[in-house]
């Protein structure tokens, strides 16, 4: 389909922009622009069209089934819509005096107590943008109590090979250095590989407890032992957390800094690819450090607190991203204290794929799972030559989403897949019949697998030239070449 | 069975799927949690409420801000009351681009990756740069990221911001820093601007300078020489803009900077109290692989036909894991849609337009104004004025009067406790203008 500067002619436009007839001063010539942007001109329903176009051609949890695993792809409400877009909300400047911004204070103070509840710690930052943000946050917050203790020679961070990629390029990016532990065949930390690493340079271990494997840490107590004994911090990484709401508390399993993504456990839609909201809640004695500003109570009101001078100083504008907090404000309220519900039902519909998918996939860890559970189409691959990409594209002709896939890294062929706990039975029997039909169509029809999909706007698309030769922007009348970045 | 919230499984359900499963209850599936951190009570947070009560409840909330529909504001200081055309909220609120997830499997995606291609041409087209991602989280984060681009194309540490950089800007600067082995240096300004010579003698040995056009007191910064004495320096020049100025203001691309970068609220985006909104990250092509954030490129499918895909995947935490260029993965797209949206409905008449506008407001405020100018220099959108008492006191008084009549930059600069930074965008009139003139005479002495 067409670009919308494809769609652009010379002369036409949409929106109109008041003037008041009043006098335009001159730009100084040096600082004016001359040659005006080549922005499209185009009519307001030809806009319309285009967008409802790209609507058409892309799929959300609205359109079908989104199992995709690790990213907790539940129900977005309504609701939480129409209460963003409240002018008291919406249309609230950033820098308005407290005074002048309560209601909005009080929602995120609000907001941080119940996000201190469900995770067993008393303080909560919400400014951090993103989980990947509240990573960072929480390891700048480490590194700033070793400060504090005069220890600044702990500088290993441990991962499990497990991890997402955002743990490891976390590490990275706030100055430490990367070590990591094996997992055991039941999918637990290996503790003995802990033990020999876990040292007076350790500055901490960083886990998502489930793990990517969607399998708890039955070791967990013995694993917070280790890094206590020897004065290191644990860091809970809550991309997991709609396993155990209500269940369990990283608090309570040991951990000293945990980050929640609003995005995925509370609900804000992710928005192809964003917004998404990533505060940190940690124990009272790292408390000092978090970011500034931090709403905080102030007589019979909320105010934001700049004077933190052991704060780590801001890791993103204003006090965070404030309609995410809305939205998963409204989302909780919804639950009351059935938010427990959410992850037992989460939890519930995981086990039932699992137990239905057991026979026809390969299943690496045989447990009972969490929230999200790892199949591999390993035998698939050897018996049939069809690989978990191919499993992948064939579900898109059944008008369901794929699963994570290749990942974790430790599963080959990997199928990651997490239901979440707004889908009703008869669309995860649908699932498993989708499944099911695709591991009988690789015995009968392999080729067909390896076309798939034939039912979506476009075909397999080659990624390999993509990357080779990148074409990141329109080229506008110039032939294709010119707005191509050479392979360097 | 449950069906609080948004739950739906009933008796039937729950009996079949455990039997499914072969367990007795769901107790059992949570099994696998050790005795010694399994949670023992009822979560004490609020109480369930039907969608109308909670609506209620927010409606509560909301009505205790002064926002701007309530209040006649002037307040700027990088987030703007600009005006958002209604189909940015049409297509805000479909739920193909609303509930979809990163677009990682491209043929279930091709509406939001056409999307970002073409929102990757408009920040391209309106810095004259050559390559954008597809957004960063704010007008913060995408000047950490600038900086750690230029730390490892040039090998060097030190990184010089302008003082009349966003205040916010340099403190997340600052918070990165230790991570990226960065030192931060600020060069003073003089008399509301950046003195060149002094940018060049901060800028010996640094990896980058970050200025920002117009700047945190509004005035104009003579950026093509700022640029200039960067890269004599042999520093990369960085350019923080307003995309909403850009239809009147040079890109920096065309001044010589080597990237542009900014927070892009000003165009599609409300001011939610500081966000979500979206930065943007654009760069000369020499930059592409360092660089942060999804990327979308052009390609063909098995039948040739065009089609678009994340690429260049390999700087990506997913893929390269510790040797990655950041570690971000949510980025803000549905916010940058907003942007490429109301880019397509100004066009680059109504950008231009806009701009004027605004710049005409402030020129009608300067003269309307009975106060001095703290800085004498050319003004686009927001303007800085000596009160004779501390602004805050002044701020304090106006609001009594139904009137936000800017920020009090002693905020973020010790010095200037009497400068109080008046900003003007298209949805404010003369008449209103006129009502800040008349509040600010009557409550300054």
């Amino acid at each position: 389909m067409e670009l919308i500067y494809e769609k652009s002619r010379p002369g036409r436009r949409a929106g109109r922009v008041p003037t008041y007839d009043l006098p335009v001063p001159e730009i100084p010539a040096e600082l004016r622009r001359e040659a005006p942007p080549r922005l499209p001109e185009v009519p307001e329903n030809e806009i319309v069209r285009h967008f409802t176009a790209l609507a058409d051609r892309n799929f959300g949890i609205d359109t079908g089934f989104y199992p995709l695993g690790s990213c907790t792809m539940k129900h977005n409400p309504r609701v939480n819509e129409r209460v963003v877009a409240l002018p008291g909300f919406r249309d609230l400047h950033p820098l308005q005096e407290d005074e002048g911004a309560q209601g909005a204070l009080e929602l995120m103070w609000e907001l941080q107590q119940i996000l201190a509840e469900i995770a067993g710690l008393p303080a909560v930052t919400l400014q951090p943008a993103a989980g990947s943000q509240g990573e960072l946050t929480g390891l700048m917050l480490m590194r700033a109590v070793f400060a504090d203790r005069g220890e600044p020679g702990r500088n290993v961070i441990i991962t499990a090979d497990t991890a997402h990629g955002t743990n490891p390029a976390s590490v990275t990016m706030a100055g430490f250095e990367l070590g990591k532990v094996a997992t055991t065949d039941r999918g637990n930390l290996d503790l003995e590989d802990l033990r020999a690493k876990v040292d007076d340079r350790t500055a901490g271990l960083m886990l998502t407890n489930p793990s990517t494997l969607g399998l708890f840490d039955e070791g967990i107590e013995e694993v917070a032992r280790i890094f206590h004994d020897r004065g290191a911090l644990l860091y809970y990484d809550g991309a997991n957390l709609n396993a155990v709401v209500g269940r369990s508390r990283p608090g309570d399993m040991g951990f000293d800094v945990v980050h929640y993504n609003l995005h995925k456990t509370f609900s804000q839609p992710h928005g192809g690819g964003g917004p998404g909201g990533g505060p940190v809640a940690v124990r009272a004695e790292i408390e000092p450090f978090l970011p500034s500003p931090l709403v905080v109570r102030a007589g019979d009101g909320f105010r934001l607190d700049h004077d933190r001078p052991k704060s780590i100083g801001r890791v993103r504008g204003f006090a965070g991203p404030f309609g995410v907090f809305v939205r998963s404000y409204a989302f909780m309220l919804a639950y009351g204290t059935a938010l427990k519900d959410m992850s037992d039902v989460a939890v519930l519909n995981a086990n039932y794929l699992l137990a239905r998918l057991r026979d026809v996939y390969d299943l690496p860890y045989d447990r009972l799972c969490l929230h999200e559970f790892v199949l591999s189409a390993r035998t698939l691959k050897r018996e049939h030559g069809i690989t978990a990409l191919d499993v992948a594209k064939r579900l898109m002709d059944h008008g369901i989403h794929p699963p994570t896939i290749y990942f974790p890294l430790v599963v080959p062929e990997a199928l990651m897949i997490e239901p979440t706990e707004t889908e009703t039975k008869e669309r995860l029997d649908g699932f498993v019949e989708a499944m099911r039909s695709i591991a009988a169509e690789a015995a009968s029809e392999p080729e067909t697998l390896k076309r798939a999909p034939l039912t979506r706007s476009v075909r397999r698309l080659d990624e390999v030239k993509a990357a080779k030769e990148p074409v990141v922007r329109h080229a506008f009348d110039h032939p294709a070449e010119a707005a191509r970045i050479e392979n360097g | 069975m449950s069906t609080a919230g948004y739950l739906s499984l009933t008796q039937a359900d729950l009996a079949a799927m455990l039997e499914a499963i072969g367990v007795e209850s769901i107790d059992a599936l949570f099994e696998q949690i050790p005795e010694g951190v399994r949670f023992g009570r009822t979560l004490d947070v609020p109480a369930a409420l039907p969608e109308a009560a909670l609506v209620r409840h927010l409606e509560e909330f909301a009505s205790k801000n002064a926002d701007t529909t309530r209040e006649l504001s002037f307040l700027g200081m990088g987030i703007y009351d600009h005006y958002v055309p209604a189909i940015a909220d049409t297509f805000l609120s479909r739920g193909e681009f609303l509930t979809a997830y990163t677009p990682y499997q491209p043929e279930m995606s091709q509406g939001v990756l056409q999307a970002i291609f073409e929102y990757q041409t408009a920040v391209c087209e309106l810095t004259a740069m050559d390559v954008s991602n597809a957004s960063g989280y704010d007008g913060t984060t995408v000047a950490a990221d600038a900086c750690f681009i230029a730390r490892h194309h040039t090998g060097r540490s030190k990184v010089v911001l302008a003082e009349t950089l966003n205040p916010q800007v340099r403190q997340v600067v600052k918070t990165y820093a230790p991570g990226f082995g960065m030192e931060v240096v600020e060069v003073r300004h003089d008399g509301g601007t950046t003195d060149p010579a002094a940018l060049a003698a901060a800028a010996v040995d640094a990896a980058a300078v970050v200025f920002q056009q117009p700047n945190a007191f509004g005035c104009l910064e003579p950026a093509p020489d700022l640029a200039a004495a960067a890269t004599a320096a042999g520093a990369l020049p960085v350019a923080h803009v307003d995309l909403a100025s850009l239809g009147l203001l040079e890109a920096p691309g065309n001044y010589g900077c080597a990237m542009a970068i900014g927070e892009g609220q000003s165009i599609g985006n409300y001011q939610s109290y500081g966000g979500p909104h979206y930065g943007f990250l654009a760069a000369g092509k020499e930059f592409i692989r360092r660089m942060p954030g999804r990327i979308v490129g052009e390609t063909t499918d098995l039948e040739g036909r065009r089609g678009f895909v994340l690429t260049l995947q390999t700087r990506e935490q997913h893929i390269r894991r510790e040797k990655a260029t950041s570690n971000m993965t949510t980025n803000q797209t549905l916010l940058a849609l907003a942007g490429l949206i109301t880019l397509c409905w100004l066009g680059p008449e109504g950008l231009r337009e806009l701009g004027e506008t605004c710049t005409a407001l402030a020129a009608y405020a300067k003269q309307r104004i009975a106060l001095p100018l703290a800085f004498d220099r050319p003004a686009f959108k927001e303007m800085a004025f000596r009160t004779p008492i501390p602004a805050r006191e002044v701020v304090r008084r106006a609001r009594e009067h139904g009137v936000h009549p800017g920020y009090p930059l002693g905020r973020d600069y010790p010095g200037l406790d009497d400068v109080l930074l008046v900003a003007l965008t298209e949805k404010r009139t003369p008449g209103d203008v006129d009502r800040l003139a008349e509040v600010l005479a009557e409550v300054t002495p």
